[in-house]
């Protein structure tokens, strides 16, 4: 099957003359892929994320979403449509005053006729376990339940896509877990394609495949725990790795036979009891 | 110049339909040199609590001391008191506004009417605290510079009215790894060897095990705990109860002790975990 995204030789340039934000990027998203996208602050990760849904269009280079590319402009209400954005804000992403008309904001534009919203409505609050809230003003609710509001807002349009840029950024650890919570099982039960740009090691930690930027190249791919073990290099490039994975690191300095690889605390757990759990 | 809240309420617009209690009764003393970090979920009451330390809120009942003076007090000179306490906002880089670096730190000390020889002299003392290069820096827009720069020169402004009291409303929230260590290394440094009294909101469990000396812990508008870290990350029950957690490696200890590994129920950073593993595996490492 064809990759669902497809990112080939796009090199992105902001102004005439200034430096490129992004340099000859090559990556292909398959249908139903958790990935993450690391990179430090400047690092050219948002710009890669506004490629995706055609915000921008690359400089060089092509970026193909769902076989629609990007710089074709009669496509791009279509690629929007397949290829939903949550940002990083959750109070500037909220435009109505009640729950519900601001999942309708989106369908609206699409021209889905009015009779089809409520059920379209009613199924994305559902599938974000907001529907309770489908009446509420938008400002009484939790920054994580507001970024559920934007998913709703961008699953009511039937995307194969959601690129979160930095969507946890400005929550509190609760607030990140549903909005993670929430988009992984979105990922798992409807098969919908995840880019997930985060500052969250642990995040990208339950990712299918890590995508590490640094000034505006890919620096490394693979999955997180191939990526993770390249503790220094991580460090280097202003990122870290799973807080777990630098304690596999410290005990096995210490003589202890941890595998490196260890992401969470399940796993370390567990690795730990194979040397030390009392035997019964 | 201690802090003292004698049951501290705040209600915001009260008696019109929007009326709402962000803090109840609070009951708080900060001593000279503590580094206190403030946690607790979204809405827990927070900043709201933060803000009250510097004059920017009153409290809508009860009364807030800092070195015995009533800060809300008629004949107080909440000016003065206000250098003193220094308060870094959430996302503080969005109030930048000068031409230059230097003249966005020095724009405090200015207000103050101080002399120009002073004034260079604080802007450079602020900017080596936040680890920005004076020569490199002083002269360029602020505005050039990355996310993590600008969060650092809005610190300096506030560093460069050299107060006693340093308060930060989540001062990493949206920076990469290294800008968040360089953000809470500086505030380490200036509470170690400055003698600033420090008093940090944040949703790390992780920073906040590392750094603080003790831990108010606020949940619905109240104070619910405050103890050490030690103190506090040890109740893993109480702590997910209220949806803030512990950090990873007091869970790890927690699962450990329920998987009887025989380890103190206090263990709350990686390091002390590191040595009290590798103290067991000695004991039944072959060789």
């Amino acid at each position: 099957m064809d990759e669902r995204i497809k990112v080939d030789q796009v090199s992105f340039t902001y102004e005439e003359g200034a430096d490129p934000a992004l340099t000859s990027i090559d990556m292909k998203v398959q249908p139903g892929e958790f990935v993450a996208v690391l990179g430090h602050n400047g690092s050219g990760k948002s710009t890669l994320a506004k490629l995706l849904n055609a915000l921008y269009i690359p400089t060089e280079g092509a970026v193909i979403v769902c076989g629609l590319d990007t710089r074709d402009e009669s496509r791009v209400w279509d690629i929007r449509q397949q290829a939903g954005m949550i940002f990083q804000n959750p109070d500037n992403q909220i435009v109505a005053t009640v729950v519900k008309e601001d999942v309708a904001f989106g369908l609206e534009n699409l021209g889905v006729p009015t009779e089809d919203m409520p059920a379209r409505i009613e199924s994305a609050l559902a599938a974000v376990r907001m529907n309770e809230f489908a009446d509420s003003a938008p400002h009484m609710l939790s920054g994580g339940q507001k970024q559920r509001v934007a998913i709703a807002g961008i699953l009511a349009m039937e995307p194969s896509v959601i690129i979160a840029d930095e969507a946890t950024a400005m929550l509190d650890p609760s607030g990140r877990k549903e909005v993670l919570d929430t988009v992984r099982r979105l990922n798992r039960q409807k098969g919908i394609t995840v880019v997930w740009i985060t500052h969250f090691m642990e995040e990208a930690a339950q990712a299918d495949r890590v995508v590490v930027v640094n000034q505006g190249r890919i620096a490394r791919m693979g999955s997180p725990r191939e990526v993770f073990q390249h503790i220094d290099e991580m460090r280097d490039l202003h990122l870290d790795v799973p807080h777990m994975t630098a304690l596999a690191a410290e005990l096995r300095k210490g003589g202890m036979p941890i595998p490196q690889d260890v992401l969470t605390v399940e796993e370390m757990a567990q690795e730990v009891c194979k040397l030390l759990c009392p035997s019964d | 110049m201690p802090i003292r809240l004698n049951n501290v309420t705040h209600t915001y617009s009260e008696g019109s339909a929007f009326q709402a209690t962000a803090i109840r009764g609070v009951n708080l003393t900060i001593e000279d040199g503590e580094f206190i970090a403030v946690i607790g979920h979204t809405g827990s009451g927070k900043s709201t609590l933060v803000q009250h330390l510097n004059g920017l809120l009153k409290p809508t009942d009860g009364q807030i001391l800092i070195d015995g003076e009533d800060l809300n007090g008629e004949k107080t000179d909440r000016r003065r008191i206000r250098q003193k306490v220094g308060l870094v906002f959430q996302y503080p880089e969005y109030q930048l506004f000068e031409e230059t670096v230097a003249k966005d730190i020095a724009f405090g000390p200015k207000n103050l009417g101080l002399s120009d020889e002073e004034i260079d002299q604080r802007v450079r003392r602020a900017m080596a605290h936040v680890h920005l290069d004076y020569d490199k820096y002083a002269e360029r827009s602020p505005f050039e510079l990355s996310g993590g720069q600008m969060r650092r020169v809005a610190i300096a402004g506030v560093l460069a009215m050299e107060p006693k009291v340093l308060i930060l409303d989540e001062p990493t929230a949206g920076l990469d790894p290294k800008g968040r260590d360089r953000i809470l290394s500086m505030v380490r440094d200036l509470h170690a060897q400055g003698g600033v009294t420090v008093i940090m909101v944040s949703h790390s469990m992780d920073d906040v095990a590392r750094l603080a000396t003790r831990l108010i812990v606020m949940s619905k508008g109240e104070v619910v705990a405050t103890g050490t870290p030690r103190e506090i990350f040890r109740q893993v029950e109480m702590m997910e109860k209220i949806h803030l957690g512990v950090p990873e490696a007091a869970k790890l200890c927690a699962v450990l002790r329920e998987k009887g590994i025989d380890l103190p129920d206090d263990l709350y950073t990686p390091d002390q975990l590191r040595e009290a593993l590798l103290a067991k595996w000695k004991e039944v490492s072959p060789c």
